[in-house]
């Protein structure tokens, strides 16, 4: 509530063009409020923050270092380490981004640069309408289409069709529930934030842009790849960190197709774990305070690593915005 | 005026009766909850007493209770003897009804049910026998043709009293299991896939060939899955019903002591028809009550689901107590006393 007064001393500050008096109280009552709500957000993430540490901090204070590196989960013995599933957290995110970006960029380029008018809408419409599915409606379809058709055919033909089974990452036997198919699961989650971000963004780039482009002899691909997408790159990484975000909290849907081991394997075809499966599985039957702590101290880690992820994601559009601004 | 006043009588008469007629609130286990449901619906049109119960899982039960939150708590696993002294008072466990374990896999070229031996269960589940036609699991099916092909085990990734039980009894019959991943709601899983709930383990199962997992009786029943027999402490394979699960606590009660808090695990219990993985579920109340009407609706309500409650469990695939320990059990709703 010390915010009134602040606001007061930085209006006397400013040489007003009215006089305080003339403004009236309104103004001043209505600047309160807004910053007020504004300062409200910042300030629940904090307490959430704080709020999880605070509960989480026992476990992290008994294991340390080794919270974070070791791959023990044992309820019962009471030893917890989270590094499987912060390495499935940040692979299934990983591999759903690099599924779903190029496929969302494709989309929207369609439609904002090649597709009849008429087609437009109805396209747009179903591909919003992805995000509009439930979680736990697309673990269902996970369960009981995309399982089986992973485990036979489609784990099979890369292994060993394609010869990807020499590698390590598509190694080992085919069960259907794995990192792989968590990965497909959250691309085609996160594709409609991509694609209709994207889309508004390349819609709104000028046509002068374009116009510009085609007049000065670029083919039309030329000047989508050198007018138009560079004016568009901020706004749509802008939707593609937003996918990211949803992929790395995205707990339900994951939970139900990715096999829940606790265990760091390179093999695509392998189960593994994320950290918001963890908690879903094992916070509602929890009952001892060393395991609720470790529960607490994943949630606090995957604040943690979604911030970090989402400052680094920040800093990597600050740079390709700088970028654009040098070269142009 | 006058009008007025009368109309905020009735409506506060009314807001009054609303909020009387739920006596108790309850929290905890959900492997039970249809059971509850269907008794504390069942109740309140007989007795006028309302029961809200909320299916929050059995730790949740535990915790609430501990902070007196709820009327009673319920729970798949008795309470610990540190739970128990975090509690506000002496605590009492009642259990209601037997819930058994069911092993199912996914064999299509098996007529007869599956034979396991808790040794070779708990070898599997360790990942100590990997393939079908291992000698130890080909011994106890003779004639059964079982295929050369890996075994895929299912359990069950989220917290669970279904797990509880199955490494209850795993650990029971196994050094090897005991040693190593214990007993408890989640595990350390030595192989295998979690998948979440019993539809995701029998899902998991029945997509699978050659897999192997574990569901609650009233699931495997419901969904008709393939059950395998289990052999039990006399030696016979029993397949899981809701009689052979009442035959295990029935040839437990008879070796309890008169003191009994009734903390006790039915697994692998004696007697010729008993099925080996099963468990009671638990009502938990505290010794003394402080408020007296609570204590009087909590009373009557336990004389109601031990005499009428009980008839019901099996219409939906829960197995009811043996009358034997009904009997012990109903003088011991009477000691349930009012006052600290």
């Amino acid at each position: 509530m010390a915010i009134a007064p602040q606001i007061v001393t930085a209006d006397a500050g400013t040489p007003p063009l009215v006089s305080i008096h003339d403004r009236g109280l309104g103004d001043v009552v209505y600047r309160g409020v807004i910053l007020f709500f504004a300062l409200c957000v910042p300030l629940l993430v904090v307490l959430v923050a704080w709020e999880i540490a605070r509960a989480g901090w026992p476990a992290l204070h008994r294991f340390g270092f080794s919270f974070l590196t070791s791959s023990e989960w044992n309820p019962v013995k009471q030893i917890f380490g989270a590094a499987p599933a912060i390495y499935g957290t940040l692979v299934s995110s990983a591999i759903a981004l690099a599924l779903a970006a190029p496929l969302a960029i494709g989309v929207s380029v369609w439609l904002s640069e090649f597709s009849p008018r008429s087609l437009r809408q109805p396209v747009a419409f179903l591909v919003d309408l992805l995000a509009a599915i439930p979680s736990v409606v697309y673990g269902l379809w996970g369960i009981f289409v995309l399982l089986p058709v992973l485990r036979d055919p489609v784990m099979p033909f890369l292994r060993d069709r394609l010869g990807l089974g020499h590698t390590a990452f598509f190694a080992g036997p085919a069960y259907g529930p794995s990192m792989l198919a968590a990965g497909l699961i959250l691309a085609i989650m996160i594709l409609p934030y991509i694609a209709s971000v994207s889309r508004e963004v390349l819609l709104a780039v000028p046509r002068s842009q374009r116009e510009a482009a085609l007049a000065l002899g670029a083919t039309r691909w030329e000047a989508i790849w050198h007018a138009v997408l560079p004016h568009a790159r901020t706004g749509i990484l802008g939707g593609v960190i937003l996918g990211l975000g949803r992929a790395l909290g995205e707990t339900m849907a994951v939970t139900m197709v990715i096999g829940n081991r606790p265990e760091i394997s390179a093999s695509l075809l392998a189960p593994g774990y994320t950290m918001a499966s963890l908690i879903a599985n094992e916070f509602s039957e929890a009952s001892s305070d060393a395991h609720l702590s470790a529960l607490m101290a994943v949630g606090f880690t995957l604040f943690v690593i979604t911030i970090v992820v989402n400052a680094a994601a920040r800093w990597l559009v600050w740079r390709v915005e700088r970028g654009a601004r040098v070269s142009a | 005026m006058l009008l007025l006043a009368t109309v905020a009588a009735c409506g506060g008469a009314r807001e009054q009766s609303s909020r009387s007629s739920v006596a108790l609130t309850g929290a905890g286990a959900t492997f039970p909850y249809p059971i509850y449901s269907k008794w504390f619906a069942d109740y309140a049109r007989q007795s006028g007493v309302k029961i809200n119960y909320q299916s929050i899982g059995s730790g949740g039960g535990i915790r609430q209770l501990s902070e007196g939150t709820v009327d009673f708590g319920a729970s798949d696993a008795p309470m610990t003897d540190a739970e128990l002294k975090a509690a506000k008072g002496p605590v009492m466990h009642f259990p209601t009804v037997i819930g058994a374990v069911a092993v199912t896999y996914n064999l299509s070229a098996l007529r007869a049910p599956l034979r396991l031996t808790g040794g070779v269960l708990a070898g599997i589940f360790l990942g100590q026998i990997r393939k079908w036609n291992d000698s130890r699991i080909t011994a106890i099916n003779p004639g059964v043709a079982l295929p050369a092909t890996d075994i895929l085990v299912a359990h069950r990734s989220d917290g669970s009293g279904t797990t509880y039980i199955f490494s209850d009894f795993l650990s029971t019959v196994s050094h090897d299991w005991s040693q190593g991943p214990g007993r408890g709601k989640e595990l350390s899983w030595p192989v295998g896939i979690g998948a979440k709930g019993n539809e995701g383990v029998a899902g998991q199962v029945k997509q699978t060939p050659g897999a192997i997992g574990y569901a609650e009786l009233a699931y495997a029943r419901q969904n008709s899955l393939p059950t395998a027999a289990v052999q039990n402490a006399s030696g016979a394979y029993v397949e899981p019903s809701v009689e052979s699960a009442t035959a295990a606590a029935a040839g437990e009660a008879t070796t309890l002591p008169a003191n009994t808090d009734y903390r006790v695990s039915i697994v692998n219990a004696p007697g010729a028809g008993a099925y080996p993985i099963a468990s009671f579920t638990w009502l938990l109340v505290y010794r003394g009550q402080a408020d007296s009407a609570k204590a009087a609706h909590l009373k009557a309500f336990l004389h109601w689901y031990l005499t009428t409650g009980e008839q019901s469990a099996a219409s939906l695939d829960y197995a009811p107590l043996p009358p034997a320990m009904i009997q012990r059990l109903s003088s011991r709703v009477d000691s349930l006393g009012a006052g600290t």
